[in-house]
């Protein structure tokens, strides 16, 4: 396959599992900004989405409808929803022979209905559908490409793509709220915004539901951050990530006879230590390191796949 | 302008047997039904991504080429015709390029002026006593035909470079099929959809020794900002090999590979959709971004085949177009099935003399220019135009030629007012490999748009036709198919 290939279809997952984060993101916030302050939820939004600096550095405030602006469809803001979705069909577009019809179909049907949106498609009243209409694209390609894509080199980078990105968004929005769940902060017996906090966490990953499903009981903090971090069920848990992410590339290799580089190593390392580590020693050693580790060896991940494939 | 001939009904308004189920088509589907199936058709051509970059024009940068629901119909007798005389031709051109990069027989007999051909911009010097792997330097040629009467057929121009249009062929057939599957089961139409198996085994055929077992072909793209690239990606799709670009590929002790996530691996036929000029900055356009430093080098040591050859330009020059009956003398000994044009040299005193006397009834076209730009439709130009492009032809003679204006012919075209005829002309694709020429029945059908225009290209508001070669005789179609099609009608 292509080197070029690879890299054109590794980052169409990312960004088309990119807009999907967002999406979640927002909609939590969106709920949020109900019961606490508002302009702190759609600040911790944009953090996690890693663009409040520049944010800050051009708009006043953090308005509900500036944040929600920005983060779905600012021109100014590169990683805004409508902005991925753009540089989605580019790379799909560029590597046509890589993508199924049902693939590019998915990508280029909603940028074309995407070109129809106006600022009224992304008003707060608006926002909820529109949201919903990322989440049914995302859901699609997902789909689509699971379903009719041959299980050769093309398939593995592009699945490679969507777990890298969804670990990394993971990753970024325990660390963005990592403070409501340490135990300091909850000692406190749970009052009722501590339990919205915390439940906000699990709406940002879509993930009030599965709580309940593996926990069946209230919202505690260390079950939350085990359920996104340590639990191999939960879809969107980084181990569940990792797993994905060793195959992926284990697959890769089998493919081409064996051959290893560092990045499978790296891979092995992150995903043993989230297969075998305990929540319990997680807080011991401090929620916040564990988590600025792990996303700096994301991102070292990340630049040794493309050295190691895509040069 | 009177007496033209229409595909569909002649010039005697009978209608043609060939068009007999359009014509019954036509007569029982309501406009609205019609309409309703041309806006099911652009959304099909959008949502596929079929769209065709015009850059200059500012607007929407992906546009559609416009699509036209009514078919255009050769019946078989005709097709068989065309067959032969492309063959005919095909098999001329890729002599005439074997022989001037070769012996110069033909220049030597007399036969074509030598200046003509070796002081041409398009003659590649680079590309002479080169063995090109087959003998083919034409493996793809679009072979531009019109129509004036019911038996008269012409060639317009030969294009022995990289001809484009050949996925709207197929495209176009896949959604009329999609759009009237009835029609089709009624109307007997020869398949065409082999073309992109046919291009594959033609690519294999001419694979250098190197790759003679297991040959490596790929699909050379300027990129996605390229104006045919959606074509690009739907051919290497359809053959099922890579689309490179020059960032891809990499040459070393004369030889090509491509970058794969495996390392390196050899590339021993190439498609290349790119021009001459682009494809190697260390032989030809030092600034190309586009092409791969040292191609020429392992092309020339035989290493690689490259598709269309280097150099095949000289072939479809259109000062060189004029003795292409010559050339089917010359190397076949037989007389041309398909008749050229007549063609005015601006070169010559005593063709330029009658040119300017008679503009109002010329087209004159730039011997270099393509796309339907630079060329003067004197009958259609104002009088300040006319005297424009005499100053132009004065001060550059030779680089003109002029034909006189042919009354293309017309085929019924779904327009806002209904069906109206509208000019059309004929791209057939002509795949020639190591083992013989192959053509598909049917090319891609351009129409004018605008009523009364001449000019068919794209980028000047033409648009596309589905082309129907039909099996056989009418008749025996229509007894085959008796009883059959009533209950698959639709309205």
């Amino acid at each position: 396959m292509l080197a070029r290939a690879a890299e054109h279809m590794y980052w169409l997952a990312r960004y088309m599992a990119r807009m999907d984060s967002l999406a979640r993101l927002i909609e939590a916030a969106q709920l949020m900004a109900g019961m606490s302050s508002e302009a702190e939820e759609w600040l911790s939004a944009l953090i996690a989405a890693g663009c409040d600096n520049e944010y800050l550095a051009k708009r006043e405030a953090v308005t509900p409808q500036g944040a929600a602006h920005y983060l779905c469809c600012a021109t100014d803001n590169p990683s805004a929803i409508m902005n991925c979705l753009e540089k989605a069909r580019i790379n799909a577009r560029a590597m046509r022979t890589a993508c199924t019809r049902d693939m590019w179909d998915a990508v280029n049907e909603a940028w074309l209905e995407s070109r129809a949106f106006g600022a009224k498609d992304f008003s707060l009243t608006q926002l909820p559908d529109t949201l919903d209409w990322v989440r049914t694209v995302s859901t699609r390609f997902s789909g689509a490409y699971q379903t009719t894509m041959l299980r050769n080199e093309v398939y593995w980078f592009t699945r490679l793509g969507t777990f890298i990105e969804r670990a990394d968004n993971i990753a970024r929005i325990l660390d963005v709220k990592y403070h409501l769940l340490l135990p300091a902060e909850s000692s406190g017996v749970g009052g009722m915004l501590d339990y919205y906090q915390w439940t906000s966490i699990l709406r940002a990953v879509s993930a009030v539901r599965s709580y309940q499903w593996v926990y069946r009981e209230e919202v505690k903090p260390w079950n939350v951050a085990e359920l996104l971090i340590l639990r191999p069920e939960m879809p969107r848990s980084l181990r569940r990530c990792y797993d994905e992410i060793v195959t992926c590339l284990e697959e890769i290799s089998q493919i081409q006879g064996g051959r290893r580089g560092e990045c499978h190593r790296l891979a092995g390392a992150i995903s043993s230590q989230l297969n075998y580590g305990r929540i319990s020693d997680i807080f011991q050693t401090g929620l916040h390191e564990y988590l600025t580790d792990l996303i700096d060896r994301s991102a070292d991940l990340g630049s040794q796949i493309s050295a190691f494939y895509m040069r | 302008m009177r007496d033209i001939f229409d595909e569909m009904n002649g010039t005697d308004g009978e209608v043609r047997a060939a068009y007999a189920e359009i014509a019954t088509w036509l007569a029982e589907t309501p406009p609205a039904t019609l309409r309703a199936k041309r806006e099911e058709a652009e959304r099909l051509f959008r949502r596929i991504g079929i769209t065709f970059a015009v850059y200059t024009e500012g607007g929407d940068p992906e546009r559609l080429i416009p699509f036209d629901i009514i078919p255009r119909v050769i019946d078989a007798d005709e097709w068989s015709m065309l067959e032969r005389g492309l063959t005919q031709r095909v098999n001329a051109l890729n002599k005439f390029l074997a022989d001037v990069y070769g012996a110069k027989e033909i220049i030597k007999a007399g036969k074509i002026p030598a200046e003509l051909v070796l002081n041409n911009p398009a003659y590649c010097p680079l590309m002479e006593n080169v063995d090109v792997p087959g003998g083919v330097f034409t493996h793809i040629a679009g072979i531009d035909l019109v129509r004036t009467g019911a038996n008269d057929f012409y060639v317009l121009e030969d294009n022995c470079r990289t001809p484009s249009g050949v996925s709207y062929m197929l495209e176009d057939r896949s959604v009329m099929m999609r759009l009237f599957p009835e029609l089709f089961a009624r109307a007997g139409v020869a398949p065409i959809s082999r073309y992109p198996e046919l291009l594959l085994r033609t690519l294999r055929s001419v694979a250098p020794p190197s790759g003679a077992n297991e040959p490596n072909v790929v699909v050379l793209t300027p990129g996605q900002y390229n104006s045919a690239y959606y074509e690009h990606t739907f051919l290497a799709d359809e053959m099922g090999v890579e689309l490179v670009e020059g960032v891809d590929l990499v040459v070393q002790n004369k030889r090509v590979f491509m970058r794969t996530t495996d390392g390196l691996k050899p590339v021993h036929v190439i498609y290349r959709r790119i021009d001459d000029e682009f494809l190697d900055p260390e032989a030809f356009n030092p600034d190309s971004m586009l092409g791969v430093p040292g191609l020429m080098e392992a092309y020339r040591a035989g290493n690689v085949a490259l598709a269309n050859a280097v150099g095949a330009g000289i072939a479809d020059d259109k000062a060189v177009y004029m003795y292409v009956p010559e050339m089917i003398r010359f190397y076949l000994g037989e007389e041309p099935i398909l008749n050229n044009v007549p063609t005015w040299d601006c070169a010559n005193e005593g063709a330029l003399a009658y040119v300017l006397d008679h503009l109002d009834e010329l087209v004159v076209k730039e011997t270099r220019g393509s796309g339907g730009y630079g060329m003067l439709v004197g009958p259609h130009a104002t009088k300040k135009q006319r005297a424009d492009f005499a100053r132009k032809l004065r001060a550059h003679p030779s680089a003109y030629i002029a034909q006189p204006t042919l009354s293309l012919s017309t085929c019924p075209t779904f327009v806002e007012t209904g069906a109206a005829p509208r000019h059309i002309d004929l791209r057939p694709f002509v795949l020639s490999g190591a083992n013989g020429v192959k053509i598909v029945p049917g090319g891609l059908t351009r129409v004018a748009l605008r009523e009364g225009s001449l000019v068919v290209n794209s980028s000047q508001g033409g648009g596309t036709k589905d082309t129907w070669v039909l099996r056989g005789p009418r008749q025996s179609q229509s007894q085959s198919m008796n009883g059959l099609s009533q209950s698959q009608e639709q309205t």
